[in-house]
């Protein structure tokens, strides 16, 4: 299944299903990224990394390390 | 009866600004115990009896972060009378996840939603009535900023406190969780004194959280037991505890905000347009530049140095012309007639060597004031005879003739004891001890000010945020963060506001590290010694001066690799989710107060150990036995001071570095009280038998050369910057850990420098090489060894 990694930058998907466990889930969903919400991928870092992402209508920096425990699919 | 409010909300909801509006200047800024988050208290300006504690930003209540085990920890044990939860209007659907745990605890909640005056030109519209019945908590729309519903808010929380009815949340979750739920209250929540948190306490022992397990200190019996219930529920909902819970929450407040928030349907705001260009993937690099050269300019090049030479060569030394009029000509007229001193005197000196006045052009000699480096001019005999003359003319100008002239504190009270007739040894203890370490702490404020109003302006308009997403990529891989930049550049001029600068560093990790590390740069402090340095031992050698840079930035990025590999460091990686949060004009006021607050933390949590350190230093440097017996020394007698005999005393540690001596032990401990001393130091030693760089040539191969240099760069920063970096770590452990690791490293590298450069140049080989080899092993292991506390 794809991960919010392999989204390319202008494209909105939902989120399908989040990988991994502890402090490094939990904080991902703190942040409002939960199952069935969309995430819009607004831009890349100028350096290739982390990407800049909204959801639930504000503004996120995620690193494509933790972009990849996130399973998507497009809308 | 006192009312005790806690201010609760997300990072960057105006929180900050709605505590500044209500306390105004009755505040009490420090720290929770043992932790550097902040903590903040302060009483309502328009009625004494309230106290409001600002609690730090938090997205939630789970016990990951420092900042939400504090929060959650003084709202479950202080119980505050009123929780005031700051939403931000224009963010509302994450902001209030944070409300749906806050309400559970069973402590009267008002909830404040600020920025209304963006939310209105915005165009959204929140319908305040429907959000309040449907959560069923008073809501009270304000604007910080704009002074507005603030007396509304604190007199709804001052109401609910004073009524002190439990709060219940409105919310419950889906049957199957709140039959679990049901069943662990029942189980270990029954005989809790408080009976109005006991929903609180269920749902965080659903989640697994061991905090709270330790906490209530269940047996393991028990936690078994709920384990049962836990995981029937996970397999019926076919998910973990977490995300069930984390899931129903969002999605009910999905649920409120349809009903209650209409949202207008715009374009793109003016924080979109800017970030468009701002974090542009082509321009965001040059931007990021020019915002880095303008900080750096203006808080280190110009108005930062002027700050720091009012401050310590002024206030602290000889004294200052007001407003800086006539320093300018005063200084040109002190160099004209230092210029035609230094001739006249050379004339002298060339007749004093050669017997016969010189019958043509002449050198003489011009040392530098900084790194005591001797070159030589010349000077044809018509110079003499001008130089001669202006002088008979011309007498050293006077600074008061030029402007209006204050005398430097030191003057000022040499003044003051020479009139009381003071004893030289108190009179000497009050100016070169109490005066000068007075001189160390406060000298260094001016500029940290000045950084500091460009750090509050930068994170509060939220461009830190873009910084630590523009290199984030960077220094991720040496445990450090994006925002880590800045004090490392910062540290480039001073180290001091460097290591403070990493205040503005969330994570507790990565802010050690930039604190352990920012101080391997060389500070403009050593600037003078790595010139004396390439002077004196490697002939002006043009390199050393880039190597010790590189030998900075080569130590922190060995340095975070082999730290982060290490317990110290270990434990689950904190993920690098930061919200990128919408440009704003920051208010002056909020600028100054937190540029104000920074510096006095660094007076006040600093300032001790300075002027101690300092004190011992002068007491152990001018103090010492002769043939006379024990007595207060001159200046050149240090070779008799109780630090000469402690530096040959602990020679030996520097013996495998190759400057096992006394003097160079000595320079050493005085370039702790400040880094340029070293160069002070030496030049006294070193003078006593005439050409200090060539004495000085004579007692080092080039090889221990480089080894007292990568030495002291990396060894611990002067007292002022321990004392920055003990403010900053708020913790002894913390600091020792650091200072400690400092010195070593620094050791290591010296030894490195001098059996390596040693086998290289001289050729030479012996027990020392072989240690020389195992330090760069030891060195690669720390590099490249597997991380066992990475799962």
């Amino acid at each position: 299944m794809k991960t919010l990694k392999d989204v390319n930058v202008g494209e909105t998907v939902t989120v399908a299903k989040l990988n991994g466990e502890g402090a490094v889930k939990r904080r991902i969903m703190d942040m409002g990224i939960t199952k069935g919400v969309e995430i819009y991928v607004r831009k890349i870092a100028p350096l290739g990394d982390p990407v800049e992402i909204t959801v639930r209508g504000y503004e996120l920096s995620v690193r494509k390390a933790d972009a990849e425990m996130i399973l998507v699919k497009e809308d | 009866m006192g009312i005790r409010i806690a201010l609760a909300g997300n990072p960057n909801c105006g929180k900050t600004t709605l505590f500044n509006a209500l306390t105004g200047s009755n505040q009490f800024v420090g720290n929770w115990p043992g932790v550097t988050v902040e903590y903040k208290e302060g009483k309502y300006k328009s009625d004494k009896e309230v106290t409001i504690v600002d609690l730090p930003g938090i997205y939630s209540l789970s016990p990951y972060t420092l900042e939400e085990v504090v929060s959650r920890n003084y709202l479950i044990d202080e119980r505050p009378d009123a929780i005031i939860n700051v939403i931000d209007g224009t963010n509302i659907e994450r902001n209030l996840y944070l409300t749906t745990q806050v309400v559970e605890l069973g402590i009267p909640v008002v909830i404040a939603i600020n920025m209304m005056d963006v939310v209105e030109k915005n165009g959204d519209k929140i319908n305040t009535k429907k959000l309040a019945e449907e959560i069923g908590v008073p809501v009270v729309e304000i604007s910080a900023l704009k002074n507005r519903g603030l007396k509304e808010v604190v007199s709804a929380a001052v109401a609910a406190g004073k009524a002190a009815l439990p709060q219940e949340p409105k919310h419950r979750f889906n049957g199957s969780v709140e039959h679990a739920l049901a069943h662990i209250e029942e189980l270990c929540l029954h005989n809790i004194s408080d009976a109005n948190i006991q929903r609180w306490y269920s749902i965080k022992l659903f989640e697994r959280d061991e905090k709270i397990q330790e906490k209530l200190g269940l047996s393991k019996d028990v936690i078994d037991h709920i384990e049962q219930d836990i995981t029937s529920c996970e397999k019926e909902m076919d998910d973990d505890a977490e995300s069930i819970i984390t899931g129903e929450r969002y999605n009910y407040i999905g649920t409120i905000i349809s009903g209650c928030v209409k949202k207008a349907n715009r374009g793109m705001t003016i924080s979109d347009k800017i970030d468009r260009i701002v974090t542009n993937r082509i321009l965001a690099l040059p931007i990021f530049a020019v915002v880095m050269f303008i900080v750096y300019y203006i808080s280190v090049t110009t108005v930062g140095t002027y700050a720091t030479d009012w401050a310590n060569d002024g206030v602290f030394g000889d004294g200052w012309h007001l407003f800086a009029i006539g320093s300018k000509d005063y200084n040109d007229a002190s160099e004209e007639f230092t210029g035609n001193q230094l001739i006249v005197d050379g004339y002298d000196l060339y007749v004093e060597e050669n017997g016969t006045e010189p019958t043509g052009d002449f050198e003489y000699p011009v040392e530098d004031e900084e790194t005591l480096k001797v070159d030589y001019e010349t000077a044809s005999l018509e110079d003499y005879a001008a130089a001669k003359a202006y002088l008979e003319k011309n007498e050293e100008p006077d600074p008061a003739e030029y402007g209006v002239w204050v005398p430097g504190v030191p003057v000022l009270v040499e003044k003051g004891l020479d009139a009381l007739h003071c004893n030289d040894i108190l009179k000497a203890l009050i100016l070169d001890g109490i005066v000068a370490g007075v001189g160390a702490v406060l000298g260094f404020v001016p500029q940290i000010l000045v950084l500091f109003i460009f750090l509050a302006f930068l994170e509060a308009c939220g461009y830190m945020a873009r910084v630590a997403f523009i290199m984030d990529r960077i220094f991720r891989k040496f445990g450090l963060s994006g925002k880590s930049f800045i004090p490392m550049l910062i540290g480039s001029g001073c180290g001091i506001p460097g290591i403070m600068a990493s205040r503005t560093i969330e994570n507790d990790r990565d802010r050690k590290m930039t604190i352990m590390t920012t101080t391997f740069i060389p500070c403009g402090a050593k600037l003078p010694f790595i010139g004396m340095v390439a002077g004196a031992i490697f002939g002006g050698a043009p390199w050393v001066a880039p190597c010790a840079y590189f030998l900075g930035i080569f130590a922190i990025v060995v340095s975070g690799i082999m730290l982060k590999k290490t317990k110290l460091f270990a434990g689950d990686p904190a993920p690098f989710v930061m919200e990128l949060p919408a440009y704003h004009w920051p208010t002056v006021s909020n600028v100054l107060r937190s540029m104000w607050e920074r510096g006095w933390s660094f007076i006040k949590k600093a300032g001790t150990i300075i002027l101690l350190s300092t004190i011992v230093i002068w007491f152990l440097t001018f103090f010492g036995f002769t043939s006379d017996g024990f007595r207060m020394l001159e200046e050149d007698e240090i070779s008799s001071s109780i630090l000469a005999k402690i530096g040959g005393a602990i020679a030996w540690i520097f013996a495998p570095l190759g400057f096992g001596n006394w003097e160079a032990t000595v320079a050493s401990f005085t370039g702790l009280v400040a880094k340029e001393n070293i160069v002070g130091t030496l030049g006294i030693i070193y003078g006593a038998s005439g050409d200090v760089y060539q004495t000085m040539a004579n007692a080092f191969t080039s090889a221990s050369g480089m080894a007292f240099l990568a030495f002291n760069l990396l060894c611990a920063p002067c007292f002022a910057a321990m004392g920055a970096i003990k403010r900053e770590m708020n913790s002894a452990k913390w600091f020792w850990t650091a200072i400690g690791y400092q010195c070593i490293f620094a050791w290591v590298i010296g030894l490195i420098c001098y059996q390596i450069g040693s086998l290289i140049l001289a050729g030479s080989f012996g027990v020392g090489t072989v240690f020389g080899f195992l330090a760069i092993a030891v060195l690669i292991y720390g590099l490249f060894r597997r991380d066992k506390y990475k799962n």
